[in-house]
């Protein structure tokens, strides 16, 4: 052999990371070269610690900015991963060597590089850093090759041709020159497919080459890359032109180090573009020694076993014929993904795609988390945190303290809704308190940092490098786990309370889907109260609140549809419950922006409450009493109701329950006694109870006591007295519809308009109403 | 007395076959073509190999350049799954809301199979073992006593011996324990006839397809005895809303021709909303992606939405101006949708309030709906 050995590789593809292996144990160098940022040289040690475990990413940022930075993930089945152990394991010296991070951070982000997309293409390039952003059409070369071969489908090619197929035994480097061969071929036609940033990464990979195998010798050196770029290692260009090339690159300074990964970021659909959409698949056939689908399967089995669904071991050995069969028939020379999971859905899951998403969800993705030794450097989270610790003026003291925030000023707000960003990170520096005063601009907060608190902080730095990004990151996340409604409007006041716009838009779309998907009128009722006070906090803090909004009003339509079903056929205790949602739900409604339309409705259906038969007595009860107090309802025809309701053919207990929730106050947590107030001042309405409780049978009376007893108990002791003083008194002549006749007990009828009038001039001096001759009259009368 | 031309026209619309070929017959040059050009390892008795069999469901053009005519559109990853599990020697069980072509899918798939589809056991609440089993010709079983001269076979038996596929329609309407009688012939692949000492042994080549309703209620579930033994494939609805209203409209073209309905072209947008209709509340999700919805009860199947769509078409025919108007539609749909009255109604007034009544264009269907709701 002559030369340096080029392995061209697919990222994260466990065949490459397998014939890499092999191809090192037979060439044995002593010099290992891997595309990835120089500065994380220092760092390849923490790689060899027993407590560093796959998935990980290599995380370069910038210094004084945190926000700009990148990944280069590595899964144990990556090559470049396979490579670094081989070459800790084995003595021989390992280096990253693609162009330095301090210039391709610099680079993203400034116009004249605009080609800032990682590509994830197949093995194209992914050791380029998934960095955010994607634009611009690039080429793929799996692609072309795929399609040059009859394959739709440049992932399944690869897997066939390269993953799928084990390297020759007595030649462990044929599948690489193989490779470099097509890949030549495509360069020659397609140069550097549109990726302009490409040219000057291969300059200064080529310059390390040069200097390895000065270094360690020709034959001694082994470079894993990503396959597109062998034919560029290979060529041949003069140090000079190379060196021009890298000439004059923008530069900033960086830092670099280890973070957890897990499967799920290592799957395209999650967002960071480290471009496969199977680790766990990937992980399994990179781990399995033998017969990967026969193991599969089993572990399908297993899984599905757990989730409580029957599978025997018959199911699994029809689940491998038929996938054998399968591939036979697509011509596959093994079965891939796509025969396996066409199999178990057919053999295992009765052609159904419910289990199938969990097994995708567990397996093809896989739930594994990585993990970092301690050894490695802060993550810039941590940086961020203490930037902006230093900016606001808020030092992490041990010791407790209260902090009193006025949210009308800058530096206030800002340091809430850092304490709201990290409490949602999980970093619990402050805890809330109940604000001293009044009004919702005003915080206060007990802090205290505690030295678990780093650990917590390094732990949230998968999710971000910046305390905003990462609370976003985790808010959105929350949002897609959530499972009660109530766990999401929740989440949604914490987004608002934090200035979270962002996330503010999954949040909501996460909370309008449980909502829609929720049959239980009982769980939309309890969200809604917090969505109206989240409008509220919302004015304050002057956000936008229009999705917030719309979604709330869709919680109250949803409401108002469901509700006068939901109410029929209740027990006692389940009407005592629905009465408290129908109450919190009253006050929520009026909260709402442009709430005209969505209160029409909702009157619609207290008047369907009020009238229907169904309906427990204490929510016809309770549904008249609040069309009454909105004015909806006349008093004739709340009369009239409450006649019906006590009429001799209701059952007692029923009756009783009509007048608790008609006179008894709000129901919920919020209850008072000023239900009374109502009966005190409407003898028509006192004369219909009092009727009704002397007619009701003597063997009903100790049945519906209880009933009453916790209605009246509940007034205040004066309106108690009065009531009792009313009802001694008997009905008033006249029929009692005019109040004036009837008089307070105690007093005279009828009203001495001279002796009120004297209490006018103290009245508009308490006021602070002036009359024309207010000046004289205090004047004189004193 | 004829005129010449109507004679013709009478033959070439009744001919001299039947009313309906079977597939086998009706495709008959296209198997044959088939069979000539395939070159692919063949089970045994089977007329085509799987990659052949799969290309005559799915369509396309041979070396020779004879043109298959797809007999199913839909996804490919299917009918290759229904035509391995049947090379496997596992039985297929197609699953489907009605109208998803699921005993069209059948026949062809015996027919391409085995080169005849008429081995055939229909399903109902009455079937009865003998059909799945044998019977017994009294006559002869009295004069002769029994012997296998007296026994009448059923398709299936036949197709044990000959090593053919049988198909069973309707498989879940079928009472439980004749169901059961199934697993023997799946498992062992043998039929005992304890009446002579004997047993009839299926051969290789013999396998069965058996069609089922996932939706419906009131069938016989399988016993997980008898479902172990299938391979089950679901035959989904059409994919995108253009393919259904495309099912939609020339199905009930077809039907409005027959009852001498006036073909209302204009009726598109209805037939339009229908299906939009039935497939966000089917899917439970609309149309742009963006709302979550609650699914009804009911199956909210293609041939629901035909019947939905024929039946407004005869209402505005015959006591409307003769288009299809919402108010035509809209009774019709609340039937179809709410099938569970208390649970269905909320369903379907929620789907009213969030989604219909914002809709631009909507607002004659919304008020339509909601007159007949309440």
């Amino acid at each position: 052999m002559s030369g340096p050995l080029l392995l061209g590789v697919r990222h994260h593809g466990p065949g490459s990371a397998r014939a890499v292996r092999a191809a090192l144990d037979a060439a044995r160098p002593g010099a290992v070269l891997i595309e990835g940022p120089p500065e994380a040289d220092a760092l390849l040690p923490l790689a060899a610690d027993e407590r560093m475990r796959p998935p990980v990413a290599l995380l370069a940022h910038a210094v004084d900015d945190p926000g700009r930075a990148a990944f280069w993930p590595l899964a144990a089945f990556s090559p470049e991963w396979v490579a670094l152990r081989w070459a800790l394991d084995h003595g021989a010296a390992v280096r990253f060597v693609d162009l330095p991070a301090a210039h391709s951070l610099a680079m993203t982000g400034d116009p004249t590089w605009g080609d800032e997309d990682d590509d994830d293409t197949g093995d194209g390039d992914a050791g380029e850093p998934s960095a955010v952003g994607r634009r611009g059409l690039r080429l793929d070369p799996l692609a072309v090759l795929a399609e040059t071969a009859g394959y739709d489908d440049p992932e399944r090619w690869w897997e066939d041709v390269v993953e799928h197929r084990a390297a020759p035994a007595d030649d462990p480097l044929a599948p690489f020159a193989a490779v470099a061969e097509a890949m030549a071929a495509l360069r020659e036609t397609y140069g550097h497919g549109g990726n302009a940033r490409d040219p000057v990464r291969e300059a200064y990979m080529r310059l390390q080459l040069r200097a390895a195998r000065k270094e360690h010798g020709d034959d001694a050196v082994a470079f894993v890359c990503g396959a597109w770029h062998v034919p560029a290692l290979a060529a041949r260009t003069a140090v000079t032109a190379d060196r021009a090339l890298l000439r004059g690159l923008p530069k900033v300074r960086t830092e670099t180090t280890w973070v957890p990964w897990t499967h799920r970021r290592l799957a395209r659909r999650s967002g960071y573009g480290a471009g496969i959409a199977s680790p766990g698949w990937y992980g399994h056939l990179f781990a399995a020694p033998d017969r990967p689908v026969e193991r599969w399967m089993t572990k399908v089995a297993g899984l599905l076993r757990d989730e409580d669904r029957l599978v025997s071991s018959a199911h699994v050995i029809e689940a491998v014929r038929l996938a054998g069969t399968l591939a036979a028939m697509r011509g596959r020379p093994l079965p891939g993904l796509t025969e396996t999971t066409d199999a178990v859905r057919a053999v295992m899951c009765d052609g159904s795609d419910v289990p199938l998403a969990l097994i995708r969800d567990r397996l093809v993705v896989g739930d594994v988390l990585g993990e970092v030794p301690d050894g490695a450097p802060a993550v810039p989270l941590q940086r961020d945190l203490n930037r902006l610790q230093r900016t606001l003026r808020l030092r992490p003291e041990a010791a407790e303290r209260e902090l009193d925030l006025d949210l009308r000023k800058d530096t206030d707000a800002a340091r809430s809704r850092l304490l709201h960003r990290l409490r949602l990170l999980g970093v619990d520096w402050g805890t809330p308190e109940r604000a001293r005063g009044t009004g919702t601009f005003r915080e206060t907060w007990r802090l205290r940092w505690e030295p678990e608190l780093h650990v917590r902080v390094a732990e949230a730095g998968v999710w971000g490098t910046t305390v905003l990004s990462a609370a976003t990151a985790k808010a959105e996340a929350d949002a897609l786990a959530a499972t009660a409604l109530a766990e999401i409007t929740a989440l949604a006041e914490q987004c608002l309370l934090a200035d979270l716009s962002e996330a503010l838009g999954p949040v909501m779309k996460a909370l309008a889907d449980r909502a829609a998907l929720d049959a239980d009128v009982g769980h939309l009722a309890r969200a809604l109260p917090a969505l109206a006070r989240s409008l509220r906090y919302g004015d304050v803090r002057a956000t936008d609140t229009t999705a917030l909004a719309e979604v709330a009003t869709g919680l109250a339509l949803r409401i108002c549809v469901g509700l006068p079903p939901a109410c029929a056929g209740l027990d006692a205790d389940g009407a005592a419950e629905m009465r408290g949602h129908v109450d919190t739900v009253h006050t929520a409604i009026r909260l709402l922006p442009d709430a005209d339309e969505v209160a029409a409705r909702w009157t619609a259906v207290l008047e369907r409450l009020a009238r229907r038969d169904t309906i427990p007595g204490a929510l016809r009860g309770r549904a008249a009493r609040l069309l009454l107090d909105d004015g909806r309802l006349a008093e004739d025809e709340a009369a009239r109701l409450m006649g019906l309701a006590l009429s001799p053919g209701t059952a007692p207990a029923e009756a009783a329950a009509w007048i608790e929730g008609f006179v008894g106050g709000a129901g919920g947590p919020g209850r008072d006694g000023s239900g009374g107030m109502l009966l005190v001042h409407d003898e028509r309405l006192l004369a219909l109870v009092d009727a009704w409780l002397t007619a009701v049978p003597a063997e009903a009376f100790t049945d519906v006591l209880p009933l009453l007893r916790r209605t009246f108990s509940a007034y205040e002791p004066g309106v108690r007295r009065t009531l009792g003083e009313l009802v001694r008194r008997g009905p008033a002549e006249g029929g009692g519809a005019v109040l004036a006749g009837a008089g307070a007990p105690g007093f005279g009828t009828g009203l001495d308009e001279a002796r009120a009038d004297g209490v006018l001039p103290l009245l508009d001096l308490l006021l602070g109403r002036r009359r024309a001759d207010d000046d004289e009259r205090v004047g004189v009368d004193r | 007395m004829t005129v010449p031309g109507t004679t013709e026209d009478h033959r070439a619309e009744t001919g001299a076959d039947a009313l309906r070929p079977h597939a086998e017959d009706a495709f008959a040059h296209e198997l044959r073509a088939l069979a000539a050009a395939d070159d692919r390892p063949r089970p045994e008795r089977w007329r085509l190999s799987p990659w052949a069999v799969a290309t005559y469901l799915l369509g396309g053009t041979l070396p020779d350049g004879t043109v298959i005519t797809p007999k199913y559109v839909g996804p490919r990853r299917i009918v290759e799954v229904a035509v391995t599990t049947l090379a496997t020697d596992r039985a297929l069980l197609l699953l489907g809301v009605p109208g998803t072509a699921k005993t069209w899918v059948s026949e062809h798939l015996a027919a391409a199979v085995s080169g005849d589809s008429t081995l055939l056991v229909q399903g109902t609440a009455g079937t009865p073992e003998e059909a799945i089993r044998y019977g017994w010709n009294y006559a002869r079983l009295l004069a002769h006593g029994p012997s296998r001269d007296a026994l009448v076979p059923s398709p299936v038996m036949r197709a044990m011996a000959d090593g053919m596929t049988a198909r069973v329609e309707e498989l879940t309407r079928i009472p439980a324990d004749v169901q059961d009688t199934l697993i023997t012939i799946l498992s062992e692949k043998t039929l005992p006839i304890p009446e002579l000492g004997q047993e009839v042994q299926a051969v290789r080549g013999f396998n069965l397809i058996a069609t089922a309703n996932d939706r419906d209620r009131g069938v016989n579930d399988l016993s997980s005895a008898l479902r172990r033994r299938f391979n089950t494939v679901v035959l989904p609805l059409p994919e995108t809303p253009e393919a259904e209203v495309d099912i939609v409209s020339r199905r009930v073209d077809q039907i409005g021709r027959s009852l001498d309905l006036p073909g209302a072209p204009e009726g598109i947008d209805e037939i339009r909303r229908v299906v939009t209709v039935f497939r966000e509340l089917r899917d439970g999700v609309t149309t742009d992606g963006r709302t979550k919805l609650k699914s009804p009860s009911g199956t909210l199947s293609t041939a629901e939405a035909i019947s939905v769509v024929t039946n407004g078409l005869a209402l505005a025919a015959h006591f409307g101006d003769g288009a299809l108007r919402p108010a035509d539609v809209a009774a019709g749909i609340l039937g179809a949708v709410v099938r569970d009255p208390a649970a269905d109604r909320v369903i379907w007034q929620e789907y009213l309030e969030t989604v219909v009544r914002e809709r631009d264009g909507w607002k004659d269907f919304y008020r339509a709906c909601r007159e007949v709701s309440v």
